[in-house]
């Protein structure tokens, strides 16, 4: 089953895409008067590494068939993705101009049917594990060496239809078919395992048939890439979860390890504070 | 100039951007992270919640327990300090239970605690609960016929620029077809209050469709929230608006707008969905046009209950349906798109004018 090639790219280069994610978050935030730093910010190193050396897409082509699909159960991190798919040029950079306003393509979620480069709408917690089951079953059925891989937060763990998912993901041997899980202890209401605990998750992922890959660090960005490219590249007939745990508002020093900043504005003296941390900060 | 220096220059209408410093001061910041060190305009979360001071749900069942309603329990899914109610779980520890994000399955818990005797009250955002857990809401609420009342918050399009997956238009259609179910719109903090105090030993299921916890105010005192009751705000010859939730505030803008044109209006919190008060809808037919008024798809919603009274009654009215559209929303801040759907005062006048021509 199907395993693609890595793209050659320097660490730095990473580093400097995780950057633009955490800098054009807190600059869109500022356009839009409100935003999810804290979770944008814990996934950082993991889509920098999944958009610019590991997934299979075409920017000029956003609906190739054979591309990987990429989908956000943590829609609420769309912000942080954004930038990422507008550098790739999925569509203008101006865009990221109209973040949240009026009638703009870009809003708190993602949704596929107003921005090339998204493979599926989302905003609802613990849907779009599902609808990569769907994607993975659909590429085998068509022959197609695209993998779906689905980015979830830690409190997506207590819905329910994750653990749907997750049992027709090994029961269809779906190798196919990756979870990220971004375990960055922050929710609405606190950290998720406070509020109700889905820990220990590596056993509950063996329980359920998956090939269960625990990051210990997600910002490390040479232990992410190799439980990523693990995850990606390495079928065994079974699905594969990579259990990344992070930290919420990585990078800029007053939001790390805090519920507080889940949804937030920064004023321009703070943004000043900001983005001089995001510049100077060396991570991973 | 760049595009964050125009916003800035220019921000955006009331809402969570350029939070002052006058207004900080009116809020809880214990738990807030955000120090003196800040620039003034910054906010976490604790002062964003802050601001959600009309969802009165949980000082009202701390009232409540206090008074000794020791039977209540509330439930939410991670949503207890958006929904506004974490205070009850620190007042009341063992009868406060956030089932973390699982909406079901807390539909199904608090339809377990009925069955023992408990009164549980759900507070949760309304796309998650209405939307996501109708058919919880059906099977283990409604067809059991049990005495759970459920707080379904942001509803509408209140959340904005999250898009369709946070708004919740079409709860109304959904919920009003369900027997069983008494569905009611409390439209302010006094209102919702009201509700729970009238109604909470009430043998049945209450879905309260309310909003994010920024309405305007329109009582300035709690009232007898009736099932099957109204409440008649302005009296005015021409027409009639029989409004819910947000839409009575803008009801009462029209009336302000229309009156100096010479165009008088009645205008009625038409807070009981779901039974209706069929009296107020006859005599608003005796007076004229009817405009309905809701934040939610006229397909199905308020407006079509509205019209199915009309209609059955023969009440020979016209009705003019002031709602969303029978589509999704576009993305934009919650008073853009207020004022682009005519879901404000301007919006209500202008559907009365066209009205009272037709």
């Amino acid at each position: 089953m199907p395993s693609r090639a890595v793209r050659n790219v320097d660490r730095s280069l990473i580093r400097d895409k995780a950057r633009l994610i955490r800098r054009e978050t807190v600059r869109l935030t500022d356009i839009c008067g409100s935003g999810h730093y804290g979770s944008s910010f814990s996934m950082a190193e993991i889509v920098a590494l999944l958009y610019y050396q590991l997934l299979h897409v075409k920017a000029g082509d956003p609906r190739w068939a054979d591309r990987d699909r990429f989908t956000m159960g943590k829609g609420h991190a769309a912000i942080g993705l954004f930038p990422v798919l507008a550098d790739l040029g999925f569509f203008p950079t101006e865009w990221l101009d109209t973040y949240s306003r009026m009638g703009s393509f870009l809003g708190d979620h993602p949704e596929m049917k107003k921005v090339p480069g998204i493979d599926f709408s989302s905003g609802s917690i613990g849907h779009n594990l599902s609808v990569s089951v769907g994607m993975a079953l659909g590429a085998r059925l068509k022959g197609s060496p695209a993998r779906a891989v689905c980015l979830m937060g830690d409190g997506e763990m207590n819905e329910g239809q994750i653990w749907e998912a997750a049992q027709a993901g090994a029961h269809y041997g779906l190798d196919n078919l990756i979870g990220i899980v971004d375990i960055n202890g922050a929710g609405s209401d606190g950290d998720p395992q406070q509020t109700l605990r889905s820990e220990p998750l590596k056993d509950k992922w063996e329980a359920f048939g998956w090939n269960t890959i625990v990051l210990k660090d997600g910002h490390d960005i040479d232990a992410t890439f190799d439980a990523l490219n693990r995850a990606l590249n390495a079928p065994d007939g079974r699905p594969a979860c990579v259990l990344a745990y992070t930290v919420a508002g990585k990078g800029v020093s007053f939001m790390e390890g805090t519920w507080q900043w889940h949804l937030g504005f920064l004023g321009p003296k703070d943004i000043e504070r900001a983005y001089a941390e995001i510049e100077a900060g060396e991570i991973g | 100039m760049s595009q964050s220096d125009r916003y800035r220059a220019n921000p955006p209408a009331p809402g969570m951007a350029y939070m002052s410093a006058e207004l900080k001061k009116t809020i809880d910041l214990s738990e807030s992270t955000v120090t003196d060190d800040f620039d003034e305009r910054s906010w976490d979360m604790v002062v964003s919640l802050g601001l959600s001071r009309q969802l009165t749900t949980g000082r009202t069942l701390i009232e409540l327990a206090e008074a000794g309603h020791d039977d209540i329990v509330v439930c939410t899914a991670d949503l207890g300090r958006p929904t506004q109610v974490i205070g009850f779980g620190q007042a009341y520890p063992d009868r406060y239970f956030n089932f973390g994000i699982a909406e079901r399955n807390m539909i199904g818990a608090a339809a377990g605690l009925a069955t023992m005797g408990l009164t549980p009250v759900i507070s949760n955002y309304s796309f998650f609960l209405a939307l996501m857990g109708v058919e919880n809401i059906r099977n283990d609420i409604c067809y059991t016929n049990l005495p759970v009342k459920m707080v379904g918050t942001h509803s509408g399009i209140a959340m904005g620029f999250y898009g369709t997956s946070h708004h919740c238009c079409e709860d109304i259609g959904a919920l009003r077809a369900i027997p069983n179910l008494t569905l009611m719109a409390p439209c302010d903090g006094h209102a919702l209050s009201s509700a729970l105090r009238t109604n909470i030993k009430h043998p049945a299921p209450i879905y309260f469709r309310a909003g994010r916890g920024r309405e305007a105010v329109v009582y300035d005192r709690e009232f007898d929230f009736r099932i099957g009751g109204s409440n008649t705000l302005r009296d005015g010859r021409h027409a009639t608006v029989l409004a819910i939730g947000n839409l009575v505030k803008a009801g009462l803008d029209a009336h302000d707008i229309l009156k100096a044109e010479g165009i008088e209006i009645t205008v009625v919190d038409m807070y009981s969905i779901r039974p209706l008060d069929l009296e107020a809808v006859r005599a608003a037919a005796k007076r004229g046009p009817i405009i309905s008024a809701e934040e939610a798809n006229v397909t199905g919603g308020f407006g079509a209950a509205i019209a199915e009274v009309i209609a059955e009654e023969g009440l020979g009215t016209r009705l003019t349906k002031v709602g969303m559209p029978d589509a999704y929303a576009v993305l934009g801040p919650p008073t853009h798109l207020y004022r682009h759907y005519g879901l404000d005062g301007e919006g209500v006048a202008a559907a009365v004018r066209k009205a009272l021509k037709a």
